[in-house]
């Protein structure tokens, strides 16, 4: 599988997303500039997580008016499969390429924890290699994970399987509506999602439960 | 010609805002008993050159949707000063 990772100024979990992706995928990842134009042939690009230009104006926000962000745009409807994580997820948000926001937790604070997650559509290209129900743990670092969408947005993704994750067992972390830890765009290739999956894909990480999601991808990439 | 202006953006009615929660808490632990709501929102003053103030608004309109408000969830609100 060849993987590229989207780079901002301010990122900083592109190593750790580097290294679950060279590990599980079996080569290393390509990395991409914020200020190219255009973005080499991949199977999955990745947005990591971090707090791209300081979390200026808003979580996302600027990093998501970049240029390599149209470049990505014209991937996502080509069909390649996206993946964003925490500061990538409000990045896909703000560029519009998933519905709604990530706003500041309700709580103010900052969480660094480990959650519980349920699979709550385990038929998406990310999810293929869970079982549906399956509750997983999954760490989660951020301060505005705030999932919010109008009334009539929520109705649409709910009722289309699109909510792919939810903080189960009560562990929601920062308010998000419906409990939404993670969501897919319409046509299923573009995923984003607060928690890191990157961090816990092996026995140093004290568990493999993300493993399966980068596992499912790999799968949907060499099958094609 | 040299056009100040001020944009307002704020977060629209039933969007939950638990910054101006805390800020209206902050504000009754300080003794100012009669606060009783806070709602808080961004204020950008913007020194722009246009053609003229029709055009200015115009683009400023167009700053605001594409990037100073996130309109999910936020309204604006364009003043030439």
């Amino acid at each position: 599988m060849t993987a590229a990772v989207i780079l901002f100024p301010g990122s900083n979990r592109d190593r750790d997303m580097i290294a679950a992706l060279e590990k599980i995928g079996g080569k290393p990842p390509l990395t991409v500039w914020h200020t190219e134009t255009s973005v080499p042939d991949a199977d999955l690009y990745v947005v990591p997580g971090g707090f791209s230009y300081g979390d200026y104006l808003r979580s996302g926000a600027i990093a998501a008016r970049s240029p390599v962000m149209d470049a990505l745009r014209r991937r996502a409807d080509e069909g390649r499969l996206i993946l964003g994580v925490c500061n990538g997820f409000q990045i896909l948000t703000e560029a519009g390429l998933l519905p709604g926001v990530l706003m500041r937790n309700a709580g103010l604070k900052f969480v660094c924890r480990e959650v519980k997650l349920k699979v709550e559509n385990a038929s998406t290209a990310f999810t293929s290699h869970y079982q549906p129900g399956q509750v997983l743990r999954c760490p989660v670092a951020h301060h505005d994970g705030n999932y919010f969408a109008d009334p009539e947005t929520l109705a649409r993704i709910e009722g289309e399987g699109r909510v792919v994750f939810r903080y189960a067992e009560g562990t929601n972390p920062n308010g998000s509506i419906n409990d939404i830890a993670g969501i897919v765009s319409e046509a299923g290739n573009v995923m984003g999602m607060m928690p890191h999956p990157e961090n816990l894909i092996e026995a140093a990480h004290g568990g493999t439960d993300g493993r399966a999601l980068f596992e499912s991808a790999l799968e949907v990439v060499e099958a094609a | 010609m040299l056009i100040q202006a001020r944009v307002t953006v704020t977060l629209k009615n039933g969007v939950l805002d638990p910054q101006g929660k805390a800020i209206s808490g902050s504000l009754a632990a300080l003794g100012f008993a009669g606060v009783n709501a806070v709602r808080q929102g961004k204020v950008f003053d913007i020194a722009l050159e246009a053609l003229d103030r029709r055009t200015a608004e115009a683009d400023l309109n167009a700053m605001c949707e594409k990037l100073l408000a996130n309109t999910v969830i936020e309204d604006y609100a364009v003043e030439i000063v």
